[in-house]
């Protein structure tokens, strides 16, 4: 595991930056909220379609770049900074870990070259009404009638469906528990008996919707791998978005130090700057330990992840500590503002919404360090 | 990290020379982290690396050392930790004293003195605080006053560690009278044996006594041992602060593995590892170590490349607030067990662990005076206010 970037990783990274400093502003952000479509169209176009990095994770074969994780880290860095509102970490992530890692060699063939090219955008349907993590928390139920198979139920806080052009679901078979009889399943959004709501949601840089199955039939090539057994590469997949989540929180971290450094710097109260205060100092400091250690988090996640070491706990160990700093750091920015911060024109409470349904998503930190209690083998008998 | 097979050979050989010593002839000292007990046979330890060749890897190898490569100091820093050896009597010399000579000593200076740090010979202590210079560094009042071919030496420092037991101390001290502040000051090594100096070691809140007052009435040293230039030595005491950090933070992280991993058994020993607080509050722990590996590899590989490393600024702060809260998280596993010692000043590690923890937010730049470091260099934001 190497920590210095490599040329093309240091690319990368100045790429979309350059990029997202053009294309995706604060003011931007702020009409893409306020227009209904609930996504930055031309955003994503960029993004997935001219830059090609929707597929940066998939392999060659399939169409795509064939990067690692550090490499999308440092993309999600930076859409994480900008709230950069478009399915990306959905599609090029979630999607695409969830057809690499469930998928047969068929499927791969055939779903993965439109997601790597950006014609398709995808989301991943999890957990239901009560948002528990997935694997227990998948309320959505396949069962076989008639020698056919059929999906009823609901998943709920799935980002991004209202635009997404594949579903893919997780599903559970009747009278199963925990990670045994989850099934993953690829849908188009227009499947019969398929219905996507909007819900009203908090963060509104991140829409989130509820799905309602009405007994939607699914052919065999919808299931993706073998059904009813797809619990144990699901974990591996979640594990792996949480820790690529971790990255793009980290990147809203870095933002908020950022631009409350400048703040401090600008505003003056008692005759003097309020970065001169120490008070003020201090916890910019702390904010600045809390978004390096983050970064290092989140690096060492997207390395374990490229070399399949300790994979597990490096996530679980970013997701927690970058959604603690994260949140952390937004709500700071909201205190060292004062009452600009708490208004709604002011990007402050867009990055503290942000950061909060981050951490909630794909497992809380309490959730998170859990699973590192028992990776660390503290159930083990002494 | 994957070792290549020429670092897992320079492991192995490490792993091989630490045991066969740490299980033979220096098996009583083996596992000892305090810098109190036993001096005479950690003088020995000292040495028996010097002689083998493993004081010192980093340096060149003309005095003493191995020309290691940033890699494999940690490899061998890695090992000796995992091996339990003892924490080192000569980390002054071999840490700070070493490096700040290999970066501002004349050849003459490094020829005098590296060999002899390296081999386990010399042990350093740092003469910087004083009773009025503190987190304030900068208000030493410590004279040194140029006398032919020599400095005489009057004042006293305080909180020197090993102070009881050095052979030589790096003085910051004032060689311009009458100035004030950072200007002024120079930096001397001086002989610990000679009338002119006495050592009053203090007791810790440990029980123990690791530093001392160093007091200097009349101490000679010689011209020829000032580095850098007389009035330019606080340049070099802040060039030697940043050796503080680096390829040995990797060896504590070692040591504060082994902590970890200590208090994990007991945890699970006496069943505190079922309480989900606890848990929480371990599984933290663990997170954060390995965050503080990641931060020192980054901190490393962009030293490497030459690259300017904002993580840096934050280390200190990040360690040693990560070690104070593992320390309470020892008495909070393990109860009123922490509590009985075996005398009034010798308590289980853990307990001792918890009550030096206290230090690491205090000595080489306090919490607060981190903080300030990591907003005015890092941040860029205003320095603060000095009084009148
Ligand atoms: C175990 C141990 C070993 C040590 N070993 C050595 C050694 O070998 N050699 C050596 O030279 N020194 C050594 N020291 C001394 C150490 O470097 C000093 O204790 C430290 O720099 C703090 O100085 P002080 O004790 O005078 O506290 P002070 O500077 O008086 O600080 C008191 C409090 O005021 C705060 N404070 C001070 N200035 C500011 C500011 N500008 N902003 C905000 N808060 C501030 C501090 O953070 C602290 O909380 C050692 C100390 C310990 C505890």
């Amino acid at each position: 595991m190497h920590f210095a970037l490599t040329d093309d990783q240091r690319a990368i990274r100045d790429s979309v930056q350059a990029f997202l400093q053009e294309a995706a502003g604060l003011d931007r952000l702020r009409s893409t909220i306020e227009a209904d479509a609930g996504w930055d169209a031309e955003l994503w176009h960029n993004l997935a379609v001219d830059m090609g990095y929707a597929g940066l994770m998939v392999p060659e074969a399939y169409g795509g770049i064939g990067g690692g994780a550090v490499d999308m880290a440092l993309v999600l860095e930076e859409t994480g900074a900008r709230l950069a509102m478009a399915p990306f970490f959905e599609t090029a992530v979630l999607g695409v870990q969830t057809i690499l890692g469930a998928g047969t060699e068929a499927q791969k063939r055939s779903l993965l070259p439109g997601l790597a090219d950006g014609s398709t955008k995808a989301t991943l349907a999890l957990t239901g009404p009560q948002g528990r993590p997935a694997p227990d928390g998948v309320t959505a139920w396949l069962r076989a009638e008639e020698g056919a198979w059929r999906l009823s139920g609901e998943s709920c806080f799935v980002p991004f469906a209202h635009v997404a052009d594949l579903l893919l679901v997780a599903a559970r078979a009747p009278l199963s528990a925990g990670p045994r009889g989850i099934s993953l399943l690829a849908l188009p959004r227009d499947a019969t008996g398929l219905r996507v709501e909007r819900q009203p949601g908090l963060d509104p840089t991140r829409p989130l919707c509820r799905l309602t199955f009405d007994t939607v039939a699914v052919a065999p090539d919808q299931i993706l791998g073998r059904a009813e057994e797809a619990g144990p590469v699901l974990e591996r997949i979640l594990a792996t978005a949480a820790g690529l989540l971790a990255a793009e929180q980290t990147g809203g971290a870095a933002f908020c130090l950022a631009t409350t450094v400048e703040y401090a710097q600008q505003r003056v109260q008692f005759g003097r700057k309020i970065a001169s205060f120490q008070a003020v100092k201090h916890e910019l400091a702390d904010m600045m330990v809390a978004v390096e250690a983050a970064r290092s988090a989140a690096l060492y996640a997207a390395a374990a992840i490229d070399t399949d070491t300790d994979l597990l706990e490096a996530c679980s160990a970013a997701k927690s500590w970058c959604s603690d700093a994260y949140r952390h750091c937004a709500g700071e920015t909201i205190q060292l503002h004062g009452g600009i911060g708490f208004t709604w024109e002011h990007h402050a409470h867009l990055y503290f919404k942000r950061a909060w349904s981050s951490s909630a998503w794909l497992g809380d930190p309490a959730h998170h360090r859990e699973r590192v209690a028992r990776l660390m083998g503290l159930d083990d008998i002494p | 990290m994957d070792d290549t097979p020429e670092l897992e050979r320079f492991r192995a050989e490490a792993a091989i020379w630490l045991e066969s010593q740490l299980a033979g002839p220096f098996r009583d000292i083996r596992g000892l982290n305090n810098h109190v007990d036993l001096i005479e046979r950690r003088r020995d330890w000292e040495q028996c690396l010097g002689a083998a060749g493993w004081s010192c890897v980093g340096w060149p190898a003309a005095y003493g050392g191995r020309d290691a490569s940033i890699a494999q100091q940690v490899v061998f820093a890695e090992e000796y930790a995992r091996a339990r050896a003892p924490a080192r009597i000569g980390h002054i010399g071999v840490e700070l004293a070493g490096p700040t000579l290999l970066a501002f000593g004349t050849p003459a200076q490094k020829k005098r003195f590296l060999p002899d740090i390296a081999a386990g010979r010399a042990i350093w202590c740092q003469g910087y605080s004083e009773p009025n210079a503190g987190s304030d560094l900068a208000n030493v009042r410590t004279k040194a006053r140029r006398d032919g071919e020599r400095y005489i030496i009057d004042g006293q420092k305080i909180w020197t560690s090993m102070g009881q037991i050095a052979d030589w101390c790096f003085v910051l001290c004032r060689t311009e009278p009458g100035s004030v502040g950072n200007k002024g000051l120079s930096f001397l090594l001086v002989n610990m044996h000679q009338p002119g100096v006495t050592v009053r070691p203090i007791r810790q809140m440990t029980g123990e006594s690791e530093f001392s007052e160093v007091f200097f009435d009349g101490a000679l040293a010689e011209v020829r041992d000032l580095v850098g230039a007389e009035g330019d030595g606080w340049r070099v005491a802040m060039g030697l602060l940043g050796f503080e950090r680096g390829v040995s933070t990797l060896a504590q992280q070692m040591q504060f593995r082994n902590e970890l991993d200590a208090l994990i058994e007991l945890a699970k020993e006496n069943g505190k590892a079922a309480d989900p607080l606890i848990r929480q509050r371990l599984a933290q722990a663990q997170i954060g170590l390995r965050i503080m590996r990641f931060n020192a590899l980054r901190l490393l590989a962009n030293a490497e490349s030459g690259q300017l490393s904002p993580e840096g600024y934050t280390y200190k702060l990040y360690w040693s607030t990560w070690h104070r809260n593992l320390g309470e998280l020892v008495m909070d596993v393990a109860g009123p067990a922490a509590e009985i010692g075996e005398t009034a000043e010798r308590f289980p590690p853990l307990t001792t662990m918890f009550l030096m923890s206290r230090a690491d937010t205090i000595y080489a730049g306090t919490n607060q005076i981190q903080r300030n470091i990591i907003a005015e260099r890092a941040l860029g934001l205003p320095r603060e206010a000095r009084g009148p």
